[in-house]
């Protein structure tokens, strides 16, 4: 087997330019397989490590993915907030421990905001139940302080002391600046791999404060409210758009859900951030299974490249294959010889491919952190991708058995005098 | 031992049709040569040399008759058998050399030790039958010993092709028209080299050629339609190969 293995490289070397355009294209194949699957581990941890120690999370009427969405990720937006007071109402239910309000819709500079209570950063937990931790500065005490996630401050450029002025809705007209009203950074969070790193963190009150001479999405005219009249004025939160709850004991979560399902007040819906993932995956899953057949396919036809180009020299070869018949050589050792040729350019190119994607997962890693905040992470492939690589290299050689037993009926055929 | 085993090939009541044929391409009653016999065999083309060259390497096997390599018939060998014990005992030249050009000189000369401990012992242990000094015996000068084969000229490339077949003294040579392709001078460079190193190693040589000039080198002449009863049998349109 040795001595077989070292003719195939020799014999591969030999034809290696058209051998290695079939290796790029093996290389990509798994490059494409790979990246897909990294990607797609990487936002699902991403999202599954959003948000970890809530146990439900409450809004109003809407599907359970809408609702995880715009609360947790930050992605579209809530049908209609809910009410302030239900709020209370909830944290008095016997069963809870803490309500986080989540009040969101403006943002600044393509960052999100939110606005919540300072038990936030408290409460609060991600990954595996790690807590949010202040780099520098402290979490907001008056009106017009926020705390930023890492990222903010990694992209922007931000420092604590800094002034910021915050966008209504998407920010996207000038004219919806609150300029009258800064907001100075007090506090810049931890990394956390999580949307938490692309927010600005604001009291309620503040919420309220910047909306004053606000309605309907829109300045009132001739209503401006200053700063300092803000501080003044009677800023009890109203509504916000969807709340964090935590209870007591987990065994009571769907006691809970149910009394909030038939909250006499107003319509509200409490989901179980697991579940409403897992649903979610659901929904994204037909997709990444579509993306991951379109690889597949990618790669079959590279496999199906190896095999013609290898059966298409064999004409060319019989020589070879009559002389190494000659010297000693079995039928079954010159399919084996072929075969180990496809083997050889598979591995290479299957190499090629995983050094590619690690090469660009770490270039473009810090892009696609600041693009979409999911963290990319450059680690040794999981029991997906070895399936994977596994099924890739399994192919290539077993593509390669195909021109190998051309080999060996010719090798049969010919014996020591090739018919050319 | 017994007394087949003084024989180096031993082809007896020999009967061989190609797969689909008609006809029997080859019927041979007897051809044995002895360790160190120098066979010289002729015959037009078409007149079976290649077959019987395939059936005594054992490449192809008979459907009567029996083909032995040093008393080892062939047939009563399996498969994997049959090519290590043509590795260990056949040295095979062929009519356009056949090198592999990918691999250098001297890679190809060492290619049949790939195959056949035997003849890798035999030649790292008996030293004149190392690749070295049968390509300097050869006349090959050590600056293409490293070479791709493919850049060597027809000379060159057909004394590469002798050393091949020598290395690790296999009992029997077989040369298919080695000498078709070659002028004079190259010609008997290459008989020169094949000769001594047989006689050196006691091999047998089956030396195939239409060039009866070389004739007078060896100590039979064998002229295999006058061997072949294929033509010759009743109801049997001979095809031979």
């Amino acid at each position: 087997m040795t001595a077989l293995l070292g003719l195939a490289a020799r014999s591969a070397w030999n034809r290696r330019f058209v051998l290695g355009l079939v290796l790029l294209s093996i290389a990509l194949s798994t490059l494409l397989l790979l990246g897909i699957e990294r990607l797609r581990q990487d936002v699902r941890q991403n999202f599954s490590q959003a948000v970890s120690g809530t146990d439900l999370i409450v809004g109003a009427r809407t599907g359970q993915v809408e609702l995880l969405l715009n609360s947790v990720f930050r992605i579209g937006s809530a049908t209609r907030n809910i009410r302030y007071t239900s709020l209370e109402a909830l944290a008095k239910h016997r069963a809870v421990a803490w309500v986080l309000p989540l009040s969101l819709g403006d943002s600044h500079r393509g960052m999100a905001v939110l606005g919540t209570s300072v038990d936030y950063f408290q409460h609060f937990r991600h990954g595996e139940r790690q807590p949010l931790v202040l780099t520098q500065g402290r979490r907001f005490e008056s009106l017009f302080e926020t705390v930023i996630g890492a990222e903010v401050a990694r992209a922007l450029g931000y420092r604590v002391g800094q002034q910021v002025v915050l966008a209504h809705g998407d920010g996207a007209m000038e004219t919806n600046d609150h300029a009258d009203k800064p907001f100075t950074v007090v506090g810049i969070l931890a990394p956390t791999g999580t949307p938490v790193d692309r927010t600005l963190h604001i009291s309620l009150q503040a919420v309220e404060a910047i909306h004053l001479d606000w309605a309907a999405g829109a300045p009132l005219p001739g209503q401006a409210v200053s700063a300092t009249a803000a501080a003044e004025a009677d800023l009890r939160p109203r509504s916000v758009t969807a709340a964090l709850i935590g209870l007591k004991s987990r065994a009571a979560v769907f006691a809970v859900q149910r009394d909030i399902a038939a909250f006499q007040d107003e319509p509200l819906m409490a989901i179980l951030p697991g579940v409403a993932l897992d649903a979610l995956w659901e929904l994204v899953g037909v997709g990444e299974r579509g993306l991951q057949a379109m690889s597949a396919l990618v790669a079959v036809v590279s496999l199906v490249a190896l095999v013609a180009v290898i059966a298409a020299g064999l004409n060319e070869r019989r020589r070879e294959l009559a002389i190494l018949r000659a010297l000693g050589a079995g039928p079954r050792q010159l399919l084996m010889l072929l075969a180990l040729e496809g083997g050889l350019v598979t591995a290479l190119g299957v190499l090629l491919g995983v050094l590619a994607c690690a090469g660009a997962v770490a270039a473009l890693a810090p892009w696609v952190q600041s693009q979409f905040g999911i963290g990319l992470r450059l680690q040794a492939p999981g029991s997906a991708e070895w399936l994977w690589l596994a099924a890739l290299l399994v192919g290539g050689f077993g593509a390669s058995l195909v021109p190998g037993w051309r080999a060996y009926q010719l090798s049969l055929a010919d014996g020591l005098s090739p018919r050319i | 031992m017994t007394a087949e085993t003084l024989f180096a090939l031993d082809l007896q009541a020999l009967r061989y049709r190609w797969p689909g044929a008609s006809a029997d391409t080859l019927v041979l009653d007897s051809l044995r040569l002895a360790p160190g016999d120098k066979v010289f065999l002729r015959g037009p083309s078409g007149c079976g040399k290649s077959t019987l060259l395939s059936l005594a390497a054992g490449v192809l096997l008979p459907q009567a008759g029996q083909a032995r390599l040093l008393g080892q018939d062939w047939a009563g060998l399996r498969s994997g058998a049959r090519d290590r014990w043509r590795a260990d005992h056949l040295g095979y030249i062929f009519q356009q050399f056949n090198l592999l050009p990918y691999l250098s000189v001297l890679d190809n000369v060492r290619l049949p030790l790939r195959f056949s401990r035997r003849r890798a012992t035999r030649s790292a242990a008996s030293g004149a039958d190392s690749a070295e000094i049968l390509l300097e015996r050869s006349g090959l000068p050590p600056g293409l010993w490293r070479q791709p084969a493919g850049a060597l000229s027809v000379g060159q490339q057909q004394r590469v092709a002798a050393a091949r077949a020598l290395i690790g003294a296999p009992e029997l040579v077989v040369a298919d028209e080695p000498t078709s392709a070659l002028d004079e001078d190259l010609r008997e460079s290459f008989m020169a080299l094949l000769l001594e190193r047989c006689a050196a190693a006691r091999s047998a040589l089956l030396f195939v050629s239409h060039d009866l000039r070389l004739a007078a080198r060896f100590d039979r002449i064998i002229d295999l339609p006058s061997l072949n009863r294929a033509a010759t049998e009743p109801n049997n349109a001979a095809v031979p190969r």
